[in-house]
Order: C-alpha cells, then sequence, then structure tokens
C-alpha cells in the first residue's frame, strides 16, 4: 500500500493542473463563443503562419 | 467571391481624414498614428444579425481590419456581434455603413453598455464554479469508488480525510450562488428551491465531516459536490439562454437614438426629445420620425403612419393638421409646433397603457415554479419526519438519525428537478433560434404551447407593408419609361414602388428636364416639351379610383392610373394554413380601412376580421378573448399593435417592427417569412411536453429512491447512482427534442 503516497499525490496534482488549465482557458474568454470557434477551425487564411 | 468582395471594398476609405490628414501620406504615418491610438482605443459593438457562417467571419473580420484607424475587429457567432477596437475617430455609423454595402446589415449597441460586460462576467463566474465543482468530483469520486469497493480502517478514513479537503473548499466556493439565493429567500419569508438545495449541500457535507472525524463508513462527500455539479450546470444552461435574450433586448433597445432638430430664430440645434417643450418649433425633415405631438406650421408633405394606425396610404399632411409622435414624414420638410412632448406625448400614453398591461402578465407561473412549490416543503416534511421518526425508534440516537435525514435529503435528488426545465429551454430555444425565432423571456415557451387562438396585425406583419403595383400591362413602353424616371426622382413610396416596378419590366428612364417634387401632390418635369405629372388625382386631373392608386398625366393625352395592392410577406399564407390545420382560430385585427383589410381576409381564408380598431380596440379584443378562457397569441408590428402585444398571454413581433412592438413582445421573428411560426408552436408543445415528462423521470427516481433513504439502507453509492443516472436521463431526454 505504499504505493499510495506516491499515486494520491500524483493525482491530486494532475486533477489540480487540469484545473489551472482550465481556469486559464476561462480567462482567456475561449468559452465566449463556441458557435464561432467550430466555424473559425473552417477558414483558410492563417493555415501557413499563424495570426501576428 | 472572396476575392470581388475583398477588391471591392479595398478602396481607400478615409472617413477620419480629418482628423489625421498625414495618415494618407505615408503607410508607415499610419502605423505609426495606430500605435499611438493604443492606449486611446475604444471598442465598438454592433449587432450583425445575418451573420451565420465561416465565410461570414472571414469577409466581415477581414474587411473591417483593412478600414483605417481599426485595430482590430472580432465576430462573435454566438451573440451574432462584431466587436470592433479602433481609433477614436472611427465612429460606429461608418463601421456600420461599410459593412452594409458587403451585405451585412449591422446595427449599433449602446458603447456604455456596462450590463454587457456585467452579463459576461456573470457567465465566467457560474462557469468557473461550475469547472471547479466538476473538477472535484471526478478526484473525489476516485477516492470514493476505492472506498466503495472495499478500502477498511486507516485506508478508508485516509480517503475520507482527502475528500474532506477536497470538498469542503469546493462547497464553499461553488456553493455561493445557491447559498446566496436561499438566504434571500428566507429573508424574504419564501422556501424556493435554493433553500432545500443549500440545505442537503451543507447537511451532507456537514454529517460526512463529523462522521470522518470519528471514523465513521458512510461519507457524502463525493453527493454533495456531484450535487452541486449537477445543480451549477442546470443554472448555466438557463443562464446562457437568458444572457441571448437579454442581448437581443440590448440591441432592439439601442436601434433609435431620440433626437429632435430645434428651431430657434434662424438657427437650428440638435436637442434630445426629453429637452422638447411645449410650444417651440421642430423641424422634420423627410424621411424623419415625427419626435412630437404638435401642429404643422410650415410645410407640406406626406405622413407615413403606418405603424401608428395600420394604414397603408400615407395621408396628406400641411398647415393645420395635427401630428403625433411615430408618423414617418415622406416628401417635404415641416415645422412642427410642439403641443406635447415626453410624458404628455400620445407616445407616452401608449407606453403606461403597455406597463398597465404588462404588471397583469407578470402573474404567470411557470411549470418550474409550480414544481418547486411543491416539492420545497414535502421534502423537508419528509426529512424531517424521517429524523423523528428514527429518533424515536433508536432511543435518541442523534447521529444515527441526522444521518438518514441527511442520507434523505440528497437522495430526493433536485439535481434532475433542476435540469429538468433548463435543459430543455435550451434545447427548444437553440432549436428555434436556428429557425429563426429569438425566444426573449424564458417562459414564452410554456406560453406559446398554451395557445388556441392566433390574432395578426395586418399592416407589416401579414403583409410587407410597401405597396406594389398591381399590373403594368395596360402601359405603353413610353409611359414606363417615364414612369420609371418620374418616380425615382420622388422618395414617396408609392412613386418609389412604380419606379421600381417599371424598371422590372425592362424600362429605361426617360430624360427629363425640370423635375420638381411638389410636396403632398406628386413630382412633375418636362418631358420633350410636354408637361409631366406623377401624383394626386385631382393634381393629375385624372377621374379618383377607389383603392389606392397613383397617377400618371402626360399634356395632350388621357391620363393612366396605377392601382397598388400591399404584397403578402413571405410564408403569409403557409402560417395562417398551418395555424388553421392545427386547429387554432385564426383573427385578424387591423387599423386599416374594411376594403383592404376584407381583401387580404378573404386571400388568406380569415373568416374573423376587424378594420379600423385603434389600438384601444385591439387590447380590448384580446383581452375580451382571453376572459372568455382562449390563449391569445398576438403577431404584430407597429406601435399600434403594442398595447395588445403585451395584453396577449404570448406575442411575436417581426425584427422589422417598430422597436416599442419588439420590446413589448416575447419572441422576436429574425427573419423575413411567417413560415417558421406554426413550427415554433409545434416545438414549444413539445418542449413542454418533454418538461413534464422529466418531472415525472425525476418523481419516479424519488419513488422508487426515498423509502430506501427511509429506512436506512442508503449507502453514498446508491446516492451518487441515483444522482447521476436521473440528472442524465433527464438531460438526454431533453437532447431528443432536436
Amino acid at each position: 500500500m505504499d504505493i499510495l503516497a506516491v499515486l494520491i499525490p500524483v493525482s491530486l496534482f494532475l486533477g489540480l493542473a487540469g484545473l489551472v488549465g482550465f481556469w486559464w482557458t476561462l480567462r482567456r474568454g475561449q468559452y465566449d463563443d463556441p458557435e464561432g470557434d467550430s466555424q473559425r477551425i473552417l477558414r483558410g487564411d492563417y493555415d501557413d503562419h499563424p495570426k501576428p | 467571391m472572396t476575392d470581388t468582395l475583398t477588391n471591392a471594398s479595398s478602396e481607400p476609405e478615409y472617413p477620419s481624414l480629418a482628423a489625421c490628414p498625414a495618415c494618407i501620406a505615408t503607410p508607415a504615418a499610419v502605423d505609426r498614428a495606430r500605435a499611438a491610438a493604443v492606449e486611446k482605443a475604444a471598442r465598438i459593438m454592433l449587432s450583425v444579425p445575418d451573420a451565420h457562417c465561416a465565410l461570414c467571419i472571414q469577409t466581415v473580420e477581414s474587411d473591417l481590419e483593412k478600414m483605417p484607424g481599426v485595430k482590430s475587429a472580432r465576430l462573435n457567432l454566438t451573440l451574432r456581434r462584431v466587436s470592433v477596437e479602433a481609433e477614436s475617430g472611427v465612429s460606429a455609423d461608418t463601421i456600420a455603413k461599410r459593412l452594409e454595402k458587403i451585405g451585412y446589415p449591422a446595427y449599433e449597441l449602446d458603447p456604455g453598455q456596462l450590463s454587457m460586460t456585467e452579463t459576461d462576467k456573470q457567465g465566467r463566474d457560474l462557469l468557473m464554479r461550475l469547472g471547479v465543482a466538476g473538477f472535484s468530483m471526478m478526484n473525489i469520486m476516485l477516492l470514493s469508488v476505492a472506498v466503495w469497493s472495499g478500502a477498511t480502517d486507516a485506508t478508508r478514513d485516509l480517503f475520507h480525510m482527502i475528500s474532506a479537503m477536497i470538498a469542503v473548499p469546493t462547497v464553499a466556493f461553488s456553493g455561493q450562488p445557491f447559498f446566496r439565493k436561499a438566504w434571500a429567500g428566507v429573508r424574504n419569508g419564501r422556501l424556493d428551491m435554493d433553500f432545500p438545495i443549500s440545505l442537503a449541500i451543507v447537511l451532507a457535507t456537514g454529517m460526512s465531516l463529523y462522521e470522518t472525524f470519528n471514523g465513521g463508513h458512510h461519507a457524502y462527500f463525493d453527493a454533495a459536490v456531484m450535487l452541486t455539479f449537477f445543480l451549477l450546470a442546470g443554472r448555466y444552461l438557463d443562464f446562457r439562454t437568458r444572457a441571448v435574450a437579454r442581448s437581443a433586448a440590448q440591441e432592439l433597445a439601442a436601434l433609435e437614438v431620440p433626437r429632435a432638430i430645434r428651431l430657434t430664430g434662424e438657427a437650428e440645434e440638435q436637442v434630445p426629445v426629453a429637452d422638447l417643450r411645449p410650444g417651440e418649433l421642430v423641424l422634420v425633415r423627410p424621411g424623419g420620425r415625427i419626435p412630437v405631438d404638435g401642429i404643422v406650421v410650415a410645410g407640406q408633405s406626406e405622413l407615413d403612419r403606418s405603424l401608428l394606425t395600420g394604414e397603408t396610404l400615407p395621408v396628406f399632411a400641411g398647415p393645420d393638421l395635427v401630428v403625433t409622435a411615430g408618423a414617418v414624414n415622406l416628401t417635404g420638410p415641416l415645422t412642427i409646433r410642439v403641443t406635447a412632448a415626453g410624458k404628455d406625448s400620445s407616445l407616452h400614453r401608449m407606453a403606461d397603457l403597455v406597463a398597465v398591461a404588462e404588471n397583469a402578465r407578470n402573474k404567470y407561473t411557470t411549470l418550474a415554479e409550480k414544481a418547486a412549490r411543491m416539492y420545497s416543503p414535502s421534502v423537508h416534511l419528509l426529512s424531517f419526519a424521517a429524523f423523528a421518526v428514527w429518533m424515536w425508534i433508536t432511543g435518541g440516537d442523534v447521529r444515527f438519525a441526522l444521518n438518514i435525514s441527511a442520507a434523505t435529503l440528497i437522495i430526493t435528488c433536485p439535481c434532475a428537478l433542476g435540469l429538468a426545465v433548463p435543459a430543455v429551454v435550451t434545447a427548444a430555444s437553440g432549436r428555434l433560434f436556428r429557425a429563426g425565432l429569438l425566444i426573449k423571456d424564458g417562459s414564452a415557451l410554456e406560453r406559446l404551447a398554451e395557445v388556441d387562438t392566433v390574432v395578426f396585425d395586418k399592416t407589416g406583419t401579414l403583409t410587407r407593408g410597401t405597396p406594389e403595383p398591381v399590373t403594368l400591362d395596360g402601359l405603353s413602353t413610353e409611359v414606363l419609361a417615364i414612369a420609371a424616371a418620374l418616380g425615382g426622382a420622388s422618395s414617396h413610396p408609392l412613386a418609389q414602388s412604380l419606379a421600381q416596378a417599371a424598371r422590372a419590366e425592362g424600362a429605361i428612364p426617360a430624360v427629363l428636364t425640370e423635375v420638381a417634387e411638389v410636396p403632398g401632390y406628386g413630382v412633375q418635369a418636362l418631358w420633350q416639351g410636354q408637361r409631366v405629372r406623377l401624383g394626386r388625382a385631382h393634381w393629375v386631373g385624372a377621374e379618383a379610383l377607389d383603392v389606392t392608386a397613383a397617377y400618371l398625366g402626360i399634356e395632350g393625352q388621357a391620363p393612366h392610373s396605377v392601382a397598388f395592392a400591399d404584397r403578402l410577406r413571405d410564408g403569409a399564407e403557409e402560417a395562417v394554413a398551418a395555424f388553421k390545420a392545427q386547429g387554432k382560430r385564426v383573427i385578424l385585427i387591423s387599423g386599416d380601412v374594411p376594403g383592404a383589410v376584407g381583401d387580404l381576409a378573404a386571400r388568406l381564408g380569415i373568416d374573423d376580421w376587424r378594420a379600423e380598431a385603434l389600438p384601444e380596440d385591439k387590447s380590448a379584443a384580446i383581452n375580451a378573448l382571453q376572459a372568455q378562457g382562449h390563449r391569445v397569441l398576438m403577431v404584430g408590428d407597429g406601435l399600434n399593435d403594442t398595447v395588445a402585444l403585451t395584453a396577449a398571454h404570448v406575442s411575436i413581433s417581426p425584427a422589422s417592427a417598430l422597436d416599442a412592438a419588439r420590446v413589448a413582445s416575447d419572441i422576436v421573428l429574425l427573419g423575413a417569412s411567417l413560415a417558421p411560426l406554426p413550427e415554433a408552436q409545434r416545438v414549444s408543445v413539445r418542449a413542454v411536453k418533454r418538461i413534464r415528462e422529466n418531472f415525472a423521470i425525476s418523481f419516479g427516481y424519488n419513488i422508487i429512491a426515498v423509502p430506501i433513504a427511509l429506512v436506512g439502507l442508503a449507502s453514498p453509492l446508491i446516492a451518487a447512482l441515483a444522482m447521476s443516472v436521473s440528472s442524465i436521463t433527464v438531460a438526454l431526454n431533453a437532447l431528443r427534442l432536436k
């Protein structure tokens, strides 16, 4: 059962990392326009280089 | 296609030339000016109702970004609005005009819209709480599964302890929306859904904490967090529906800026309508809307009162005519002496009537409210009874009795109830939005489902509100050429429509000289040395017909007359037929003359019609119908319909309607066609059916789960199963609506 001492912190850390990731996407406004984002991937420009 | 669009629009336009004359000189100067403007860049919001696809995003954004002074543009497809970051010299007006040119009509949204950012903030706040609850739920569930599958003693206690460390902060953070609402309810002496929810969450967390510290077997941390998560999901769905509706309402309110031109001595000045006093003079230019009640002092023109009264035909306006606010001035400038402005004007009296009707309507109780009223007291009674009975059976074991009581609260599962309505309303309003209908109020869906009578307005609703020539067959090519040229020279709707129809017949406008508009009469000119006139019958020298008509006189020839009829709005026939097929009673009430109304009613197959109805008559008719127990759907667009729209059980207005009418109605029709209306009614009936089914499902789960909890057999595993299965069933059932 010693493995628990490793696994529990690891799982807590992964959960926390996910939460921080979610917080970051939320702050960046990535849930403001779900419909627009699903259409934006179909755009042809910026295929070769990212938007400046 | 994109290429032509970009080429057409890449011609340099410098609306803000005066602000920055050097900008044209060098492109570098533009860049420098842009860099300098970073600090004072302003955000301009415009509503773009026609944007719907990937190409729209590309067209709108790339075009706007080419505009001088614009830093960046981003189109939000979900809310159908574009947010432009621009230098202070660029006005929303120039952006709107530019968008209009590439085929996307745009409307400015109130720039000082504080509530808009407020809405965004609320949404993000709810989403953040939802996210936190979701991540905690997953982690606690991992630990709980270990306990359920047989962890004992020290391991179990450790897992409970870690769960508590995650759950307590989560509940404290994510549960806040419920705690706050419940507290507000308690202070006002009400018990709504939030109270049992908060009680269940707090009691479950508290009991589990106690059990954890005393090495107990059962901890309900997962249930408490899961409850929070599912209920927050319901709240968020509910919020999104209302946010879209609210943004639409803002768009509508921002469309018209109430300003008037005041004449003081020789000078003209722009003032807010609220500042006008009786006795002052205002100037109304052709094409402008009369802002006040008053008397015409000087000028001759024609007034389009269709939005006020439902009349299709413009009326003549000359000195001493009494005019009311809201009419549109068509041909000549008018000077008007104000008799009533602001609070006293007829417009404002109409608003008062609307407010009265609105108060009467607010009494509607939604299905969710009815369910909550039944649910709240019964769940408290049940849980308290469980506590009391087990205290008696066990002879005063508070810990055991409280455990049962908490389990009962958790397992009665308000999460399915909390999801039952929002999930269905979100699915239904999403479906209706794609069909071109915007629900402004959540309860509108339920009210629409109960409708058994449909009342239509005529002008602008069933018809387009613009007259078109019935036939041009009797006119020679020569006459058509004159009609095209003369009509094009006037801004009168009949003349404009005649010119358009003549051009559509292939007429090439004749060459005219000395073209002059005679306000109130028509337009005249010289054609090959002969006088030609287009206008009123006696002015042209023709025999007046008893239908809407324009008259064309050519010197030395017999005058020609062209009869006009208002064209049907697209889908009007289908909509009326479909409503009748559904067994609804269809009524037409209009302010127009009996002849015109009767004709239209006969064409659409409506037996029940009333003409020359005043605004009060319309609302009285609707009130009479509702007093007989009918549920009325009112469809209208004019100022004269606003009171009726508010009085009706539920109301719809087209997007072309006057803003007052759109504000008064529950649902706005975004497209030009009326065809989606019966479909919307069918969707609403199905939606209400789904809501009822969802209530039945969650009630069914309770019937099975509550006895288990009451006899003390509930374990955290059973609670988690009951909760998630019922919530998921309810959400899936809502999705069946598509």
